[in-house]
């Protein structure tokens, strides 16, 4: 991706208040050129209010949004350069699929003539294969057709920007994961910017380059799928991206290249590598995936990070099985064991096991 | 689809287009009677229909009460279209209950109060402004164009609501100007409400004694004040012709609009992609 010095699309200290509730927060974002961005985050939290900003729907409170540099905040809808792919898809039912597509390129200022409309609706058709289509009505077409018919409505114009609002909402599961991918390669050969709403996290992973989560209004943190997923900056970030294993630690030793915590559910200190940004006696989360802790029958050679419990439930997946185990605090710890063995579970229901983890797999978690 | 209905379900069926429809039949059988006695059957003749087609005063007060319907009806479609629109779209703003209220007001006034209370207005507007000068036409349309509009802004705004209002922001953001969004998304969309509120705010007019004899002056009576007044004089088959010749409009005009609404449904629409 090359980086731009100037971003395709850039919201400084966007608010937005209903009344007394402040639906976004100061949001701060910049987007690059030709990025697939994603709004993440869960009902409620503000992503489609900011992204009705983007298309006007809505005027800011407060702040300004500028678009290749242009500040676009006071600009009506239609002026925008930016268009918007519906979560209902929104298509218009007493259209043809061909004058949906068209519809867009009739309104321009230097109206294309016929012939050259009829050319560009057919390639928007064919680079969504839908080109034989072209004479259904919406209502006459699938899910998945109805939402291509869509994107290439949306992007019939040419949009700086392009918005998608829950762009597999309306799809069922299966058909969700192939649209993923066939949506991004489209997006991708077009080269246009595109923000994404979701609260979809693997949606947002599959699909976008960088991920921005948001929490009632705020965005709590920006970045590439997996610094998201590997570098947590927050609990609730942590919790919402995949699961997770939190425990609460107090910092008891602090040194340049690693710190030890005490935790209540562990017997053993938990290891962190580096030194953390807090005072000796501070409490902080520490994070653990559950697919990097190991899980053993017999007791690690460790002085540091790890626990003993007793197995509480196993959730059969298939490929892989994902084990409960409980401490003696009560809390419960959650891994991952790969079932390449097709004879029985070596780990049963009520077995005591051990659990460890590397130096290197804990996350710090200050918030 | 395909399903069979069952036997109950045709006696049920037959009974209730009997119930609706018998009286209908009888009434276009009697038109044909050559008996003057309105409910004694005499021989087949069509001698009514020439008594009626040499009737001037029937003639001129259907006339009239064709073109008053047809008047109201497309004023009350536009107003009562803005009066939605203003209703369901344009967000809150003060007074809105108040006039959403008071829009729809007429459906549930008794007729006789609307009647009597536009009689004093325009009596009163003609003492004050001088207009309207005389009661006659021009009255009877206004009084209709107000009760048929509430009736059409019932029909259109309901219609407005269940409207996906992304429908109108696709078209926005396509780069449409409100009022072509108006024109090319919401008013196709809604149309088939229009229709139906034409088409009910005609039949309202034209089927309305009420109102229009509290309204009208002289040398302004409309089709239901005539027929009304010569039932009670004495019934004549000659209004059972005209029954049937009106009859005959309706279904012509309900199948005209089947098969347009069909033709639309079925037609391919001139498309982009035609050639090339
Ligand atoms: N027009 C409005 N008037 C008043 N409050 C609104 C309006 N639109 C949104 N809100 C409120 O703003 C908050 C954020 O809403 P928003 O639709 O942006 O959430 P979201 O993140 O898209 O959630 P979801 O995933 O459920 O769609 C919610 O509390 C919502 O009730
Ligand atoms: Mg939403």
């Amino acid at each position: 991706m090359t980086q731009d010095s100037q971003p395709m699309l850039e919201i400084r200290q966007v608010s937005k208040n209903f009344g007394g509730l402040t639906a976004v927060k100061e949001v701060n974002l910049s987007i690059n050129k030709g990025e697939i961005f994603a709004l993440l985050g869960g009902s409620g939290c503000g992503k489609t209010t900011l992204l009705r900003m983007l298309a006007g729907f809505e005027i800011p409170s407060a702040g300004a949004i500028f678009i290749d540099g242009e500040d676009i905040s006071q600009i009506p809808p239609h002026k925008r350069p930016v268009n918007m792919m519906f979560q209902s898809y929104a298509l218009f039912p007493h259209m043809s699929v061909a004058q949906n597509v068209a519809f867009g390129l009739k309104q321009e200022k230097n109206k294309l003539s016929k012939p050259e409309i009829a050319k560009k609706v057919l390639e928007l058709l064919t680079l969504v294969r839908m080109q034989d289509f072209a004479q259904r009505k919406p209502d006459q077409l699938s899910g998945g057709q109805r939402q291509r018919v869509a994107l290439a409505r949306s992007l019939a114009k040419k949009p700086k920007v392009l918005l998608l609002d829950e762009p597999m909402g309306a799809l069922d599961k299966k058909l969700r994961s192939q649209m993923q991918l066939e949506v991004v390669d489209i997006i991708e050969s077009v080269g246009v910017t595109c923000v994404m709403v979701t609260h979809d996290q693997e949606e947002a992973m599959t699909m976008a380059n960088r991920i921005s989560v948001m929490h009632d209004g705020e965005i709590m943190q920006v970045g590439t799928p997996s610094e998201i997923y590997e570098f947590p900056n927050s609990r609730h970030t942590a919790e919402f991206i995949g699961s997770v294993n939190i425990f609460d630690a107090t910092v008891t030793q602090l040194e340049a290249d690693y710190t030890r915590l005490s935790c209540a559910d562990l017997h053993v200190p938990i290891q962190v590598e580096a030194g953390v940004n807090a005072p000796l006696g501070s409490s902080l989360g520490i994070a653990v995936r559950p697919e990097k802790i190991t899980m053993s029958q017999v007791k690690p050679e460790l002085t540091d990070n790890w626990l003993t419990g007793m197995v509480e439930d196993i959730a059969y997946l298939g490929g892989h099985s994902v084990y409960y185990v409980k401490l003696a605090s009560g809390k419960r710890v959650m891994t991952i064991g790969t079932n390449n063995d097709r004879h029985e579970q070596k780990v049963t229901w009520e077995d005591t096991v051990y659990l460890y983890w590397s130096i290197t797999s804990a996350v710090v978690l200050y918030r | 689809m395909g399903k069979k209905v069952s036997s109950l379900g045709k006696t049920y069926l037959t009974l209730g287009f009997i119930f609706l429809y018998l009286p209908i039949l009888i009434l276009i059988i009697f038109s044909f009677n050559e008996s003057k006695l309105v409910t004694v059957w005499g021989g087949f003749s069509t001698k009514w229909y020439g008594e009626l087609l040499n009737d001037k005063q029937m003639l001129g007060a259907a006339w009239m009460s064709f073109k008053i319907a047809f008047l109201a009806a497309s004023s009350a479609v536009v107003l009562g279209t803005m009066a939605s629109i203003v209703m369901v779209r344009m967000g809150k703003f003060k007074g809105k209950a108040a006039f959403a209220s008071m829009i729809t007001a007429p459906l549930v006034m008794p007729e006789v109060i609307t009647g009597l209370s536009l009689l004093l207005l325009f009596v009163a507007m003609a003492q004050t402004i001088g207009w309207p000068a005389g009661r006659g036409m021009l009255t009877i349309l206004i009084a209709h164009v107000t009760f048929c509009t509430a009736f059409v802004a019932v029909v259109v705004s309901s219609r407005l609501r269940e409207m996906d209002v992304s429908l109108e922001e696709a078209a926005r953001d396509l780069g449409a100007p409100p009022w072509k969004v108006f024109f090319l998304v919401t008013l196709p969309i809604i149309a088939p409400a229009l229709v139906s509120g034409w088409l009910l705010a005609f039949t309202l007019s034209l089927d309305d004694l009420v109102i229009a004899s509290f309204v009208s002056g002289p040398g302004s009576t409309t089709l239901p004040m005539v027929v009304y007044s010569s039932v009670r004089l004495g019934l004549s088959p000659k209004i059972n012709a005209l029954a049937t010749i009106i009859v005959l409009l309706a279904t012509t005009g309900v199948l005209t609009a089947w098969w347009l609404a069909r033709r639309v449904e079925t037609q391919s629409v001139n498309l982009p992609t035609g050639d090339s």
